[in-house]
């Protein structure tokens, strides 16, 4: 059966397309060397609308409204531009409260589109902008460590990675933060405490990597201004042997945090990147695999959630423990070496 | 070898769901049409594929393993029809419940008349109901072009006046839709579906036709007291197909096998519960229970009269979302046996809302996502009950009247680790009156046979009377007032061999008494206490045949509406005992 497969790479090529929502305006070029949180298109999402009824504000008769108009359809107007009138005894003026443009006239009515901030999307890690996607978007490559985690919190940053845990399950307490740590992108085992969050957000802090959260902390961690990435998910997971080697390894480094929300049906989860130099070619990592005996695997939730280990056995429909009739494996565990039966649902071929 | 479609013998369905895609083959055996063989692959419409193709063509290579039968050529593409060699089928069938589904703006003119039937129309198939206007609003036409802008939807459901009723008003609001269409962008307009006056028909499309697709159809409230969904759901199914076709790759390809007859899982699971209520006849309606991953879908029908629901909000994988973001986790924990503790639930639907395919291990895990399920039924139940037309009023609270059968089907059947759980969750979740039989699809075929009945009628009236479905047996809930304890009921079963057997029931408890599947027996209910077991009034009894099933015949009697007990160890107990009177473990 055909699996996503998760990455804990030590070097590989990374190249992601970031991908406006709407056409937009690209603000990069090709061969550009671009930061984590720099802006590679704005587009925008909303647009205000005002449609003036010309003829009920100045009073006019319909049939001889269009010479009080005072604009034509494709032009901008400023804030205060006259758009239509004078009319009336009292020389009575529609101005305009925004800047905008005129998108119809008719009937007696204008409809004006009103300049809105624009939004942009940011590049997620640092490298260079390898392709332009029209008015779409860019493509960014690297190379360097990836490492992808289970949930974010939807926000982009970097910044040099330090270490708070000695250990991948050391819960992350108040008295380990400090005013150096500002600017830092930290690194964790477990967060518990609300009031660990707010001093992060009062230093403040790059970006957050935790290996697992308390699940009461998550609409804190949605609303914080820095990015959070959690490598295993809710409770109280250790981070996997495998990332917290790599991450360890690369403590003091530049690290670039892409939080975006996990969404297995567009096939993005969050992200971690520090960016490394390589000799040589470098392919890009697989996103799908076959799940076959010898494959490293990574069981995704419930019994032994957030385990790793070998698939020992490739098993067919089994009944589990709780009675219910599924496709399984055997998988030998790496921390015990116990071997399990789970169901192929419950797995993610790590890589 | 042409082979006309009435004449058509085999035909393979495919059923391309949130979770997984199945492909189901039904030929001619013995005379008869039966269920052959099916394969199941997990869907490829999301990443990394995006195309549904990879899991349909998975699914049907697993059929041509079991069968032995060649079905795709070395083109990649479905053998139809039948060869002389014996490759490919005669017809190809198709379903499709993948997500994203549309967003829909509903219309309508008052919000409890054409509106609120515009929202029941929406309600007919997978979508989500991302706004409305109405004049209720009071919002004048800019808001209302600004509203639609922001929302982008793909769909518009735009009701309003009765046949001869309001136009000005409906105009007005229409001229809202066609500025806020003109104004996005080509690709990102929303199609159009005018349910509302007829006599507009003409005005509507000269406002709408140069800016943005717009279908007519039946309006969906000719009258005041009148709703009319069955012309417009057909339209409203075939838009939503069209907007599966135009967001993933591969659907267009299996419309075109289906000869154009793709349909939402849903309006084909529709079709079948319609077919049953002509086919009984029984004065009650036939309710069918679809629970996926990707919505809960609802279907009654009475004499042909199809009613249903498709709730989004309470399938599994938004269902599991939803619970694990809210505060009060009590109606949950009224559910559950387990012993785990709030933490524990908490992180538990945190991380399967991470992974909601993934399935429960152990013991603990499997109740709590039954209890779950438990919650997201009876929401459905409660939001449908109250537009179906036959109901009970008990203690505060709407409960569907009589009904049968009652069939289940969905792809979270697999979550059953057998009959007796399966059982309990109806008996728990859609709490039935009276008397009814429950069938289980265990195949999960129904929605399949709903496509198949406009290729092959036949086809789908012989499968349906097939081994196919589990019976799982007859229940009576008996509805009334009266103490825990008290007696409510007695009854006599008369087997064929001419042995009896006397039962008195007392509020509170659930029985069973053995009657296998292909048996039938009489039995003579005696309602005490004014009960109700639906023989036509409170207090009344009588004799019908029962048929019997997996689980015989099963006497509710813990009461309507009803709740597991607030006390943990007691509620454990309980459970246990029910499941192993129902023949669970």
């Amino acid at each position: 059966m055909l699996t996503l497969v998760s990455h804990i790479l030590p070097l590989t090529l990374i190249r992601r397309e970031r991908v406006l929502p709407m056409p937009g305006r690209i603000l990069v070029r090709k061969g550009q060397k671009v930061n984590a949180n720099e802006p590679v298109g704005e587009y925008k999402p909303h647009r205000d609308y005002s449609l003036v009824d010309v003829v009920r504000v100045l009073g006019v008769p319909v049939d001889r409204v269009d010479q009080y108009i005072q604009c034509e359809v494709g032009s901008k107007i400023a804030e205060g531009d006259v758009i239509a009138g004078p009319a009336g005894f009292t020389r009575k003026l529609i101005r305009s409260p925004k800047s905008g443009k005129v998108i119809l006239t008719g009937g007696g009515q204008v409809l004006i589109e009103f300049d809105e901030q624009p939004e942009i999307i940011q590049a997620g890690f640092s490298g260079e902008i390898t392709e332009l996607l029209s008015d779409r978007g860019a493509v960014i490559e690297t190379t360097g460590s990836l490492i992808q985690g289970v949930w974010g919190n939807g926000l982009i940053d970097s910044g040099p990675l330090v270490n708070l845990a000695s250990s991948p399950t050391l819960e992350l307490k108040l008295d380990q933060l400090d005013m150096s740590q500002r600017g830092s992108v930290l690194l964790a085992g477990f967060c518990r405490d609300t009031q660990v969050l707010d001093m992060a957000k009062q230093l403040p802090v790059r970006g957050l990597i935790l290996g697992s959260m308390a699940t009461s902390l998550k609409k804190m961690a949605e609303e914080l201004p820095f990015p959070i990435i959690l490598l295993e998910g809710f409770g109280q997971f250790a981070i996997n042997a495998s990332t917290y080697k790599l991450l360890c390894s690369h403590e003091q480094r530049e690290v670039c945090l892409n939080a975006e929300k996990a969404d297995r049906s567009k096939g993005t989860q969050p992200e971690i990147v520090i960016p490394l130099p390589a000799s040589g070619t470098l392919s890009q990592p697989k996103a799908v695999e076959y799940l076959s005996q010898q494959q490293k695997v990574r069981v995704l939730h419930s019994l032994h959630a957030r385990s790793t280990g070998v698939i020992s056995r490739m098993k067919g429909k089994v009944t589990l423990p709780n009675g219910i009739s599924t496709r399984a494996v055997e998988v030998r565990l790496d921390h015990n070496g116990e071997k399990i039966i789970l169901p192929i649902e419950n797995l993610e071929i790590l890589a | 070898m042409t082979t006309s479609i009435v004449d058509a013998d085999s035909l393979l369905a495919i059923d391309v769901g949130a979770t997984s895609t199945r492909a189901m083959l039904f030929d001619v055996v013995d005379g008869r049409y039966r269920y052959v063989a099916g394969g199941e692959s997990p869907s490829t419409h999301n990443a990394p594929f995006f195309d549904i193709r990879e899991g349909v063509h998975a699914s049907i290579e697993q059929v041509q393993l079991i069968t032995g039968r060649v079905l795709i050529g070395p083109d990649e593409q479905l053998i139809i029809p039948c060869q002389p060699d014996g490759t490919g089928v005669d017809t190809c069938a198709a379903i499709i419940s993948i997500e994203p589904v549309p967003n829909v703006v509903v219309l309508g003119l008052l919000d409890d008349v054409s509106l609120e039937s515009a929202k029941n129309l929406a309600r007919t198939t997978y979508s989500h109901v991302v706004g409305s206007l109405s004049l209720n609003d009071h919002l004048d036409t800019e808001a209302r072009i600004n509203k639609i802008v922001r929302l982008k939807p793909d769909l518009v459901i735009a009701a309003g006046g009765t046949e001869t009723g309001a136009s000005q008003s409906v105009l007005k609001l229409i001229e809202a839709v066609g500025l806020a269409a003109f104004l996005l962008p080509k690709e990102k307009r929303p199609e159009i579906l005018y349910v509302g006056n007829s006599e507009l028909w003409d005005e509507v499309r000269i406002s709408l036709e140069n800016i943005t697709s717009v279908q007519f159809s039946a309006n969906v409230r000719p009258s005041l007291e009148e709703e009319q969904l069955e012309a417009s759901r057909m339209e409203l199914a075939k838009m939503v197909t069209r907007f599966h076709a135009n967001h993933t790759p591969g659907v267009s390809e299996l419309d075109l096998w289906a000869r154009g007859g793709l349909l939402p899982s849903s309006t084909a699971f529709g079709r079948v519960i319609q077919f049953l209520s002509k086919a009984h006849r029984n004065k009650k309606g036939v309710l069918g229970v679809d629970i996926s991953a990707s919505a809960i879908t609802l279907a009654g029908a009475m004499d042909g009269d199809l009613l249903s629901g498709v709730y989004t909000e309470y399938g599994m994988n938004e269902g599991v979302e939803n619970l694990s973001n809210q505060v009060d986790l009590a109606e949950l924990s009224r559910w559950m046996i387990s012993d785990l503790t709030e933490e524990q639930v908490r992180n538990y639907l945190a991380n399967k809302a991470l992974n909601p395919s993934t399935m429960p291990v152990t013991s603990d895990e499997l109740e709590l996502e039954l209890a779950v399920l438990r919650v997201l039924l009876r929401n459905a139940i409660k939001s449908y009950v109250k537009r179906w037309p036959d109901t009970l009023q008990i203690a505060g609270e709407t409960l569907i009247a009589p009904v049968e059968p009652v069939l289940i089907t969905g792809d979270l059947l697999n979550r059953f680790p057998g009959p007796a759980y399966c059982a309990l969750m109806v008996l728990d979740g859609i709490q039935p009156t009276g008397i009814t039989t429950l069938i289980e699809d265990q195949n999960r075929i129904a929605p399949a046979l709903g496509v198949a009945a406009a290729l092959n009628p036949l086809l789908t009236v012989q499968v349906l009377d097939t081994s196919s479905f589990h019976h799982l047996g007859t229940v009576i809930a008996p509805v009334g007032y009266a103490r825990p304890g008290t007696p409510v009921l007695k009854l006599k079963i008369t087997y064929p061999s001419g042995h009896e057997s006397v039962l008195e029931v007392k509020q509170g408890s659930l029985e069973t008494l053995p009657l296998p599947a292909g048996q039938s027996a009489k039995i003579q209910l005696q309602p005490l206490h004014r009960y109700d077991v639906g023989m036509g009034a409170a207090g009344r009894g009588g004799c019908l045949k029962v048929t019997g099933g997996t689980l015989g015949v099963i006497i509710d009697a813990r009461g309507r509406p009803f709740q597991y007990p607030a006390d943990p160890g007691r509620r454990r107990e309980l459970v246990k005992k029910w499941l192993w009177t129902l023949g669970g473990n």
